[in-house]
């Protein structure tokens, strides 16, 4: 069989108990579990993670990066949104 | 992994350990059940006290303060969200958690109860009352369940300016002209006994608070986080030149902490039990808002069956 035919899956691993999980990396299988074993396999060799999620790369919807400046635009002239844009006395600036 | 420890030991091994409990971990129902009703409290808190705000939305006093506070308002409206997605990992749905909010059955912080009749109120709340629920999430940011520690660290974040803008509202009115200045020293009256409340009654007469301290959901006691609140509120009324609400403050040099009056508990648990100024008004308007976007989740529903149908003729085609 040729690797083509196999799908693609996300790997997102746990560093340590109450972290979020965090992307590393992808890798193909043939299904779920399997891609949780070659994940084990391959991205926590060395004790990286606590627990492994496996996504099926299909399943992911990602907004496009070259539209990032009109996608991202209403945050942009939103500077009030930020704690520092409020100037406070000195004595009660820590707030 | 467990060393043949039993599930209950197991659990209150990592909890003993400061470890976080995630969704697919084994947890004693007793556990499973106050998370739900801790954390949902909290998402109908954020939903319900996007009211007295929403309130003053169009009455802004000018574009940047109305920028200012539609921003805040929309923050809510997203915390909301976290929470109510971290108590969904519990195995409850929205719905049913929406429908304990409308019904009655579950609670939301008695603070949003009070009218906010004046521009300063808009001020106060946004200084007392979201730096009380700061106090009170900033201890929660070390919770022992994953989900909701993680959303007390988002929110936490995003909280930041909620505070500061309130008092940089307080801070013009109490300089302003004598009215404006009585306007904050009547909202700072108003508000600061309720927000004493929010921490929740005396740890002694909590329902929940030995429980959930040992299972470190909670992780410092009502009256710990509200003598925070007292000390850290004396010098910012002090800075905005008003009269402290509070006639028996006093600085305890013994115990580096202020001593305070008492709060009225009949009033807290008159607000609790429903008879508040505005309990009634914040549910119908919820359950108005609710069922005015019934339509909106309908057409959701029914965009979604015909793309079934679609896709399984294309399938069928196919075959």
């Amino acid at each position: 069989m040729s690797q083509q035919t196999l799908d693609l899956y996300e790997v997102f691993i746990r560093a340590r108990r109450g972290l979020d999980h965090k992307h590393v990396g992808s890798l193909h299988a043939e299904d779920p579990e399997q891609a949780l074993e070659y994940a084990r396999d391959v991205y926590t060799r060395r004790s990286e993670g606590v627990s492994i999620w496996v996504v099926r790369s299909a399943a992911i919807s990602a907004s496009q990066e070259d539209d990032s400046a009109s996608f991202f635009d209403p945050s942009d002239d939103k500077p009030y949104r930020h704690a520092t844009y409020y100037k406070l006395p000195q004595a009660v600036d820590s707030m | 992994m467990t060393d043949g420890l039993s599930p209950e030991d197991n659990f209150m091994r990592k909890i003993e350990a400061g470890e976080k409990i995630e969704p697919k971990d084994w947890m004693p129902e007793a556990y499973r059940k106050n998370l739900i009703r801790q954390i949902s409290q909290h998402a109908h808190s954020e939903v319900i006290g996007m009211q007295p705000e929403g309130n003053w939305i169009t009455r802004a006093p000018s574009l940047r303060r109305k920028a200012v506070l539609l921003s805040k308002v929309q923050d809510e409206g997203g915390h909301g969200l976290y929470l109510y997605s971290a108590t969904e990992t519990l195995g409850i749905s929205r719905e049913e958690l929406i429908s304990a909010l409308q019904d009655g059955s579950a609670k939301y912080a008695s603070i949003f109860n009070y009218p906010s009749q004046t521009w300063a109120d808009v001020g106060a709340i946004g200084w007392l009352v979201d730096g009380a629920a700061i106090v009170n999430q900033v201890s929660l940011q070390r919770t022992s369940y994953g989900p909701y520690a993680r959303a007390m660290i988002r929110i936490c974040k995003e909280e930041s300016f909620h505070q500061r803008q309130g008092y940089e509202i307080m801070l013009v009115l109490a300089q302003g002209s004598p009215e404006q200045h009585a306007m904050a020293q009547d909202a700072l009256n108003r508000f600061y006994w309720p927000s004493l409340m929010m921490f929740g009654p005396h740890d002694a007469e909590s329902a929940h608070s030995a429980r959930s301290m040992q299972w470190k959901i909670k992780r410092e006691t009502n009256d710990d986080l509200r003598q925070k609140f007292v000390d850290q509120t004396a010098q910012q009324i002090e800075v905005l030149g008003l009269e402290h609400p509070d006639k028996d403050l006093r600085w305890n040099e013994a115990r580096g902490h202020y001593d305070f009056g008492a709060l009225d508990w009949d009033e807290f648990y008159n607000v609790i039990n429903g008879n508040g100024y505005a309990n009634r008004q914040r549910i119908e308007h919820h359950v108005q808002a609710h069922e005015e976007g019934a339509w909106v989740r309908a057409a959701m529903q029914a965009y979604r069956d015909k793309q079934r149908v679609r896709q399984q003729t294309t399938t069928q085609v196919a075959a």
